[in-house]
């Protein structure tokens, strides 16, 4: 099926970000049970899911013109938000291969790569880009070559070396973040970015995975979901620019919870890059006004019951204490105590 | 995947270069450090080697040096005497167990014998910067020099290579990488220590590990089975033999994968995965290079 991009939509100032209802059908809701914690979530990343967000390697949608617009405008103020250290070379160029063959082979209507040994065509349809360039020689691409690609491709990135035992976030493209800095955890090992994460270092969370992820072998990626609310379906909820969005938090009401509030859901994909050996972690992110998720009646019972009954450090972690209560009421109109299946599949075709 | 062996150099008495290309489609790129195993036919069973991979990264095809060991598990004794151009091969994906420190600013490379390979493959790493040093007997050295850049140095006699004197001399941005038996990668690390480089800038890859020894029975609770495990082969080799699919990954110590939980018995570890405080709790053995010291051990399997 061809992919139908839409025209630009905006995620900031009069937010005409909207999902048709084929994308609230496919969106990779995260509760497959109604209580929700802390757990070593992680399965390989093989094409196929509960819902067709899973289908291919990285998920192009409907949204991605303007999911790209807006971050070169986030770009432009701020070029911080992309930075790679000196060492991660070959990382950049394992990413740019990876993306680009992702691309062309699951979307060729949109993207198409052609390889003459190392002289590489570049044609990105939707974004007008038509590029030729050699692997390898960074002076032949307009921007350094991981810069260059994740321009193209929806989510955040960032490409974490292996040494010492632990991984260290040595470069990143995260102008989407549910509110964390590159520029702050750049340099950073595995327990120290996560370091803010309440509950999990005491469960040995992050022990357990990164032993696993030290052990990520090629050829085979693994994924894991996480997710978060915002106010207003906004790409860069970042520290540097809380000013901006911060104050969105205090205008939800229960007037407007339904339309402005969103959920959102990062597929987070992990990948061994071969030339590198270092792993590209892919943050892709998707936003859903609670008024959209609502139309399937299976998660907006399950929502409801998990932000009932979430824990109070987690509460505060995804910061929710000042709106949960209109969240809770909201989705409690919706809530008629059906008893629900295991899992995250919409369980209805249409809405 | 399918290989098929295209072409076999003849490098040396004991050691060859194979060539392997894909039956059809593209190759996976293999960094520099990374292995492949290759699945090797034998009399009754498929032996499981690992070897390192010394071509390009984007190469149409894979070339593996192999030494052919003079008491062979069997791999490398039928890649030497069996194996024939257009023998098609299944060979698992690559893995890096081995890549080089990209932080650093200069590496010291020291490798033995057959440990030159993984070195080879960092010659392709663009921009590293490296002093290396490679040792081997007399009969090789003709092999080696051709396989080497003019900038590295070859030591063919007994001390014509001073260890300690090249250790200290080394700036302080210097990471040190050893490959070769264990004998003298135990020999280096000893000097290393000596004088006085901290751990985290040295890194080693072992290769043809202790696979022999006394033999031993294992019981394995979970699966029922008891089997025995001969003198030439591995706990893990003994295991796939009996038809189990026990985990592993690297075969040879490093990865961490074949982990089993140790229930009664003693082990004899010679992994370099466990630290030595896990090695004292006698809980775990790394099936791959590791063998029980009493006649019997059981495990959680």
């Amino acid at each position: 099926m061809t992919l139908i991009l839409k025209p630009a939509e905006t995620f900031r100032g009069d937010y005409t970000y909207r999902n048709s209802d084929e994308a609230i059908l496919r969106f990779p809701f995260p509760f497959p049970e109604n209580i929700y914690m802390y757990a070593v979530n992680v399965e390989p990343h093989v094409r196929g899911g509960p819902t067709a967000a899973y289908d291919a390697v990285f998920d192009i949608d409907e949204h991605y013109v303007g999911d790209m617009a807006d971050r070169a405008i986030t770009l432009a103020e701020d070029p911080l938000r992309c930075q790679v250290l000196p060492h991660m070379a070959e990382a950049e160029w394992d990413t740019l291969e990876l993306l680009m063959e992702s691309l062309s082979s699951d979307y060729p209507e949109h993207f198409t790569l052609t390889k003459n040994g190392d002289e590489w065509h570049w044609v990105n349809r939707p974004l007008g880009i038509d590029e030729h360039f050699t692997f390898g020689r960074r002076e032949t691409l307009p921007y350094g070559p991981f810069e260059y690609i994740t321009r193209q491709v929806q989510g955040d990135f960032s490409i974490q070396d292996q040494r010492d035992g632990t991984l260290y976030m040595d470069g990143g493209m995260v102008t989407s973040q549910a509110d964390w800095s590159l520029n702050f955890d750049i340099g950073m090992n595995f327990h120290e970015w996560h370091g803010p994460v309440p509950l999990a270092h005491e469960a040995g969370v992050f022990d357990r995975a990164l032993q696993y992820l030290l052990r990520l072998q090629h050829g085979k990626p693994v994924r894991r979901l996480n997710w978060t609310l915002t106010a207003n379906p906004r790409l860069d909820t970042s520290p540097e620019n809380y000013p901006m969005w911060g104050a969105e938090k205090a205008e939800i009401s229960p007037e407007n919870v339904g339309h402005r509030m969103c959920l959102r859901v990062e597929v987070q994909t992990l990948t061994r890059l071969p030339r590198s050996n270092a792993i590209l972690f892919g943050i892709r992110g998707y936003l859903i006004r609670l008024e959209e998720l609502a139309r399937v009646k299976k998660w907006a019972l399950r929502m409801h019951r998990v932000i009932r009954d979430l824990h109070p450090l987690i509460i505060e972690y995804k910061g929710m204490p000042r709106y949960r209560q209109f969240i809770i009421d909201y989705l409690a109109s919706f809530d008629d105590g059906t008893v629900l299946n295991s899992g995250t599949a919409p369980e209805q075709d249409s809405l | 995947m399918r290989l098929v062996l295209g072409k076999i150099d003849v490098l040396g008495p004991s050691i060859r270069r194979f060539t392997l290309s894909p039956v059809s489609g593209v190759l996976p790129v293999a960094g520099a450090g990374a292995h492949v195993v290759l699945e090797i036919p034998g009399p009754g069973r498929v032996w499981k080697n690992a070897y390192s991979i010394v071509s390009t990264p984007s190469s149409a095809s894979y070339e593996i040096i192999v030494r052919r060991v003079e008491h062979s598990r069997g791999g490398s004794a039928w890649l030497h005497d069996h194996a024939r151009v257009g023998d098609v091969l299944e060979v698992q994906a690559p893995q890096n167990l081995f890549p080089p420190s990209r932080t650093s600013r200069r590496h010291l490379l020291l490798s033995a014998g057959i440990g030159i390979t993984p070195f080879l493959s960092y010659l392709h790493v663009p921009g590293l910067s490296f002093e290396w040093h490679h040792c081997g007997k007399a009969e090789d050295a003709a092999a080696f020099a051709a396989l080497l850049p003019e900038t590295v140095t070859l030591h063919t006699g007994r001390n014509t290579l001073n260890l300690a004197a090249l250790l200290a001399a080394q700036k302080l941005d210097t990471h040190l990488s050893l490959c070769g038996p264990e004998s003298f990668m135990d020999f280096a690390l000893a000097a290393a220590e000596h004088a006085g480089w901290p751990g985290q800038k040295i890194h080693k890859e072992s290769f043809g590990g202790a696979t022999g020894g006394a033999p031993f029975i294992v019981h394995l609770r979970r699966s029922g089975q008891s089997i025995h495990v001969g003198a030439e082969e591995s706990l893990l080799d003994a295991m796939e033999a009996a038809g189990l699919v026990p985990p592993c990954l690297c075969r040879g110590g490093a990865c961490g994968e074949c982990k089993l939980p140790v229930l009664e018995g003693v082990v004899e570890h010679h992994d370099h995965y466990l630290s030595s405080s896990e090695r004292a709790a006698n809980d775990a053995i790394m099936t791959c290079v590791s063998r029980a010291r009493t006649t019997e051990i059981t495990l959680d399997f």
